[in-house]
């Protein structure tokens, strides 16, 4: 992030992602110890009216976490909330994105989002970010 | 069936400890396809000034499943997980926290609302996290409750 080029308007790098396999939500439920069965045994999710197991939504905040402390350094992160619009089915393919949408002297608010491939949104959020004070800006870019 | 609203903001959730492992961290990171070495290597986080591998943004939701029982208030409030979607999740950070540290956390169910005539409730969990008498963060939690989708 370069502080001086922010506008209402800048979009952060977006962070395409990989399709969501099997592996991942195995993965995911160990590492982030939610052990919810609904993301990881077929059974259970059918015997709860789904089709098939679909991810956990704080995987695509996970992803939408790499998203913002790829741009800004992570202490400058002062709030992240997120609202879980959809579900994400198994081998769907998420993209994170970003643009600013407020800027003080002091903070810019960020709107961040998780769109599948299919065009469907996921996630939607936002997140607040101390900016740089005026004299560490020369050199934070 | 209803979650009892006057039960469920009287939970008493038991607060607990957990010492932040840097392997669990690691595995975090790669179960989310990080990169960025300073959530892998304890060089490249101390070569930025950390003093260890830093717990990212949404761990802090990973911190409060370590409770010995983390669904426990659902099950103790007669909720099916089966039924359960999360909702919505917020952070608010006051400081950084990294591997190594012990971190203590404190709940308490914040809310119970419904809609559609019942069908759809949310409770609110709050989470407090402290290491000693520093604040660290707050998490906020909003699962949903969807009744009658389960017939069995």
């Amino acid at each position: 992030m370069n502080a001086q080029t922010l506008r209402v308007g800048t979009t952060l790098p977006p962070l395409p992602l990989a399709p969501i396999s099997r592996t991942t939500l195995a993965l995911f439920a160990g590492a982030s110890g939610d052990h919810n069965p609904i993301h990881i045994d077929l059974d259970n999710a059918r015997s709860a009216g789904f089709e098939d197991v679909f991810a956990h939504g704080m995987l695509s905040m996970a992803y939408l976490g790499r998203l913002l402390t790829g741009w800004v350094d992570q202490s400058r992160i002062q709030s992240f909330s997120v609202r879980f619009v959809a579900i994400t089915p198994v081998h769907a393919q998420p993209t994170c994105t970003g643009v600013v949408t407020s800027l003080t002297e002091d903070s810019v608010t960020v709107d961040v989002a998780v769109t599948l491939a299919d065009g469907t949104t996921t996630l939607e959020g936002q997140a607040v970010i101390t900016l740089p004070a005026p004299a560490e800006q020369d050199t934070d870019s | 069936m209803a979650v009892d609203v006057e039960r469920a903001l009287a939970l008493e959730l038991p607060s607990f400890e957990v010492t932040v492992e840097r392997g669990r961290l690691r595995f975090f990171a790669q179960s989310i396809g990080e990169t960025d070495p300073i959530y892998i290597d304890v060089d490249a986080a101390r070569a930025v000034g950390h003093p260890d591998l830093p717990v990212p943004p949404t761990f802090m939701f990973s911190l409060s499943l370590e409770a010995p029982a983390p669904f426990g208030y659902l099950e103790e409030l007669g909720v099916d997980l089966r039924t359960v979607l999360h909702g919505e999740q917020r952070f608010d950070y006051a400081t950084l926290s990294f591997a190594g540290d012990t971190l203590a956390l404190s709940e308490r169910i914040a809310e119970v609302t419904s809609k559609r005539g019942g069908a759809m409730e949310f409770l609110t969990k709050e989470t407090v996290i402290t290491r000693g008498n520093e604040y660290i963060a707050r998490a906020t939690s909003v699962v949903v409750v969807r009744n009658s989708v389960v017939s069995a």
